[in-house]
């Protein structure tokens, strides 16, 4: 499984010494399909394993479907700011592939990256909603689920719809085009524009993977007609030469299976990372969004706050009735300002951990898929090489002959 | 931000890696693959095949090692030729340098003449003499460049209204009808035409090679250059296979066609309209050489099949003994009875039909294996754009490690992208032998036709005949009282003379259509012998290539897999 992280999870490892190291290890496993017609949903095993105190014992199993997924993802957003929530992958409602063997496993696997990049965050991993997500029973569950607030009291589905325009002011204010209120921070400038920059390159170059993976699909196909073309060919001709062509379309069978099964592996382990960078980005992106909130919250209140102060004095030289009561206010002001104030600095720091925890992750989980496609590509060439070359001797054979 | 594939190939083209061989090679594709990604798919599949590889470079020349075609140039007659030797054990590629080699100092290509060691030619039936009755040491080579604009000298009113275009045409040979070692003439495209016209109607019977299309509609869609340089290659690879053919190498049609200064002195097809047009009767008086000056017509002209449009009477006739042998139920005097030919008619016409899928379904693989190639050129790019993205944004070390990584895929993906339309360019060539065999199945269409009509003529004399004959014992028995003897007597003299010229005719067509039937026979059993090694070594060179160019790519991923295995050790 994949966690690179030196922390906690590690799904692999079983427990060698359960009281000493702390661990917490999450899989999703065994999808399956549940309900009738439109309704049909698909639902996941969630098994966890951990010596944690926090948690009901050392094994748990619970059901859990995507919208379940998508709960704890908010309620992670929502409640740690700063962090760059790890990415979940879309919600596809397209009927036809909704449940195609091929989409579930690649969901099944991106949910199964989800929730251990979770375990592993030194962070992310204490969250409360996090345990009730790996423990609660499914009444618990779907009550907390409908208890939406803040700005997710929208059905999960339009969460995208959020997020983009999340992304557009977002964009907005980057591109300078409201103009108000802005941090002066270069360093902070140029990390923006790298992430925005950064998600076109890599949406390009998932493109180009996706496509990668058609074309196996296509030279697999074309190579076994051909094949089937070359075997009938073969049946007009005498023996010797006959039977070399039935074998090269034999070959060209096999070889269009190969191609087959390189283009799973790429789509799985190259083209599935590189869409998994290019939601990271995105949800970088909502974090940066955040900021830019919190900023304005800052920048807003302390607007207010001068504005009161001015009101302040001019109560106190008119003496009038209602100072007690602006006193007041002006407290509960102040102090909303420094929560403001908390707020937005406390995303500052996170964001700069962040940013290296996330360099550093990126490189180690795309060194991992140019591996996977090196190995991909380096074994469908010398297999295709292999049976190739068994033929050889053979139409030797047949041209001496 | 997505790059067009277009783009992208430029970009690959221009891009300089480590690997400075392989750019070079790289940009010496350039124009094998524009060729490729133009013709590749603008011809019907069963016209003659347009060459796919740069003008001066002919498939016979190419063992499969990466090649690098010279750009085509007209008058660069030069061939690149390749070091590397039979295929069957690929040497190790990593070594070859790729440059414009040796060339011989003719500049030509030897066809037909197989050499010890280049059984990985890609040669065809219809271009290889290797088994013919000619010895190998003769040979004849040609060459098609130059061509040029000329105006069509004959009055015109409008200046420059009637242009062609004219080619030149340099043919060297030690064939003894030749006398001579070396000939350079000028024609045009009508001029072949006429050769071909005037071999299909000498050697009725043969499996000839078709000529290149007319082509009208690529003439006027394409660019005016583009489209005479393919017209250029199609006739290079129609006068070769000519040469090729034990047979044709040798008729007169040719020579005069090579040699010849000047006008082509080839006489368009036999007109013999006006003769037909009067009828039946007359037919004896043009045969023995009528008085009305015209020329003598000799007996063969008549066995000539009746051409399209102009000998209506007697393609009335024959229409009519056709008919009559299909429906009208008697059994014609002559039949085909040659049970064996029927079977091999049969045999080869389930021949062409997989012949046809075949090369249907080499297209395929053949632009599948260009998608793939652009795909994973596209996917180089995009690392590489990535790659640089990163190292000038780069804060962090994390950054520049995974930018180095990134670069090094990038590099693979590059490389294996050039290396596939590298295999591409060789797959063409050898997967080529289907297509022209798809042009010698046309070839053998012709020739049983051929036969057919020769069949069908000697049904129709024969037929004559037997109505000529029953004439006769008409005017035997008929009462003397109606004519007058002397009437009676001449219109049997004249009947008799029918009769004479008309058996003169038929045994004439007979000998025709028996000529025609061994023809049949020799050319079936040399296509069969002579198809055998072609497909085999087709696919001997499909099959090697596909070897040596995925050791290459294996090894080029082999390495990043090295480079990338302690993400794998980590993560384990």
């Amino acid at each position: 499984m994949i966690t690179q992280q030196r922390s906690l999870s590690g799904s692999s490892q079983s427990p060698r010494s359960p009281s000493a190291q702390p661990f917490l290890s999450v899989s999703v496993t065994d999808p399956a399909k549940m309900g009738n017609g439109v309704q049909a949903y698909i639902s996941y095993k969630v098994i966890t394993k951990t010596n944690l105190p926090e948690y009901q014992g050392p094994e748990k199993i619970v059901i859990r479907r995507y919208t379940d997924f998508v709960w704890l993802r908010d309620r992670l957003f929502e409640r740690y700011r700063g962090i760059f929530i790890p990415p979940l992958p879309e919600k596809n409602t397209v009927e036809k592939f909704r449940f195609s063997a091929e989409f579930i496993e690649m969901r099944r696997q991106a949910l199964d990256i989800f929730v251990n990049r979770i375990a592993s965050h030194h962070e992310l991993q204490q969250s409360e909603d996090l345990r009730t997500f790996l423990q609660a029973d499914e009444q618990t569950m779907e009550r907390a689920r409908s208890q939406e607030t803040g700005i997710f009291k929208k059905k999960p589905t339009d969460l995208m719809q959020i997020f983009k325009e999340v992304q557009s002011k977002v964009s907005d204010v980057v591109l300078g085009k409201e103009k108000p209120v802005e941090e002066c921070n270069p360093e902070y400038e140029k990390l923006k524009h790298y992430i925005f920059e950064l998600e076109d390159h890599l949406a390009e170059a998932q493109k180009h993977a996706y496509r990668l993976v058609k074309r196996h699909r296509e030279l697999g196909q074309s190579l076994s007609d051909f094949g089937k073309a070359v075997n009938l060919l073969g049946a007009c001709e005498g023996n010797a030469l006959g039977k070399v062509f039935s074998e090269l379309g034999a070959k060209s069978e096999m070889l269009s299976i190969k191609l087959q099964k390189e283009a799973h592996h790429l789509l799985m382990n190259f083209e599935e990372p590189l869409k998994d960078y290019v939601r990271a980005v995105q949800s970088i992106k909502a974090t940066i969004a955040e900021r830019a909130n919190a900023f304005r919250q800052q920048c807003e209140l302390a607007e207010t706050i001068k504005l009161k102060e001015i009101d302040l004095d001019r109560l106190r030289v008119t003496r009038s009735e209602k100072l007690p009561e602006a006193e007041r206010d002006y407290e509960v002001l102040k102090a909303d300002g420094e929560e403001a104030t908390r707020r937005f600095e406390t995303i500052v720091k996170l964001m700069n951990e962040e940013i290296v925890r996330f360099q550093e992750q990126k490189t180690t989980d795309m060194g991992v898929a140019f591996h996977e496609f090196a190995k991909g590509q380096a074994r469908l060439a010398n297999g295709i090489a292999d049976a190739w070359r068994s033929l050889l001797p053979k139409l030797e054979a047949c041209s001496s002959s | 931000m997505g790059s067009q594939i277009n783009a992208s190939r430029e970009e690959l083209e221009s891009l300089v890696l480590d690997d400075s061989l392989t750019a070079k090679s790289y940009s010496n594709y350039k124009s094998a693959m524009t060729t490729l990604a133009d013709s590749r798919f603008h011809h019907h599949p069963l016209s003659p095949p347009i060459t796919t590889t740069p003008a001066d470079s002919d498939p016979l020349l190419f063992p499969p090692s990466p090649p690098s075609p010279p750009s085509p140039k007209h008058d660069d007659i030069r061939s690149p030729k390749y070091s590397d030797d039979s295929y069957v054990k690929p040497p190790p590629y990593a070594d070859v340098v790729l440059s414009p080699l040796d060339v011989d100092d003719s500049g030509f290509e030897v066809n037909g003449i197989e050499s010890p060691n280049k059984n990985s030619e890609k040669s065809t039936f219809l271009s290889r003499s290797s088994s013919s009755s000619s010895s190998s040491s003769e040979y004849l080579k040609i060459q098609v460049s130059n061509p040029q604009k000329e105006v069509e000298s004959s009055n015109s009113l409008v200046p420059g209204a009637n242009t062609y275009v004219t080619y030149l045409i340099t043919t060297r040979t030690n064939l003894a009808d030749y006398g001579g070692p070396e000939f350079i003439v000028r024609r045009r495209f009508k001029d072949v035409v006429t050769l071909s016209d005037r071999l299909s109607e000498s050697y009725r019977g043969f499996f000839i090679p078709p000529r290149p299309d007319k082509s009208v509609v690529e003439s006027q869609v394409m660019q005016k250059q583009e489209f005479v340089e393919l017209r250029r290659v199609a006739l290079e690879r129609y006068l070769k296979r000519l040469a090729a053919h034990p047979v044709i190498r040798k008729s007169d049609e040719l020579r005069v066609f090579l040699q010849v200064q000047g006008k082509l002195p080839l006489v368009r097809s036999t007109d013999v309209a006006s003769r037909m047009l009067d009828g039946a009767v007359n037919l004896p008086k043009q045969l023995i050489g009528d008085y009305s000056g015209r020329s003598v017509i000799g007996v063969q002209d008549v066995v000539q099949p009746a051409k399209g449009g102009r000998d209506l009477l007697r393609i009335f006739k024959e229409l009519k003994q056709s008919v009559s042998n299909d429906w009208g139920g008697a059994k014609p005097p002559v039949e085909e009875e040659d049970k064996e030919f029927l079977g091999q008619k049969e045999r080869l016409r389930y021949l062409e039909q997989q012949i046809v899928n075949a090369s249907q379904q080499a297209e395929s693989l053949v632009k599948a294996q260009q998608d793939m190639g652009d795909t994973l050129g596209g996917l180089g790019l995009a690392f590489i754009k990535l790659t640089k993205f990163e190292n000038e944004n780069a804060a962090l070390n994390t950054q520049r490690i995974r930018a180095a990584d990134m670069k090094n895929v990038a590099t693979a993906a590059v490389k294996g992208s050039r290396l596939y339309r590298g295999l591409n360019a060789q797959t063409v060539n050898h997967l080529d032998t289907l297509h022209d065999y798809l042009g010698l199945m046309l070839a053998v269409d012709t020739a049983f036709a051929d036969r057919s009509s020769a069949l069908l003529t000697v049904q129709t004399l024969l037929s004559d005949l037997s109505s000529l004959h029953s004439k006769v014992e008409r005017l035997k028995t008929s009462s003397s009282k109606r004519f007058g003897d002397n009437s009676r007597i001449h219109k049997m003299e004249e009947l008799k003379e029918t009769i004479r010229v008309t058996e003169d005719a038929k045994n004439c067509a007979i000998r025709q259509y028996e000529r025609i039937k061994e023809n049949n026979r020799s050319e079936i059993e040399r296509l069969d012998r002579e198809r055998k090694d072609e497909f085999v070594n087709m696919l001997k060179g499909f099959v090697s290539n596909q070897v040596s160019y995925m050791e290459r790519i294996g090894n080029e991923w082999a390495k990043i897999v090295e480079d990338t295995s302690q993400y794998a050790e980590d993560s384990a």
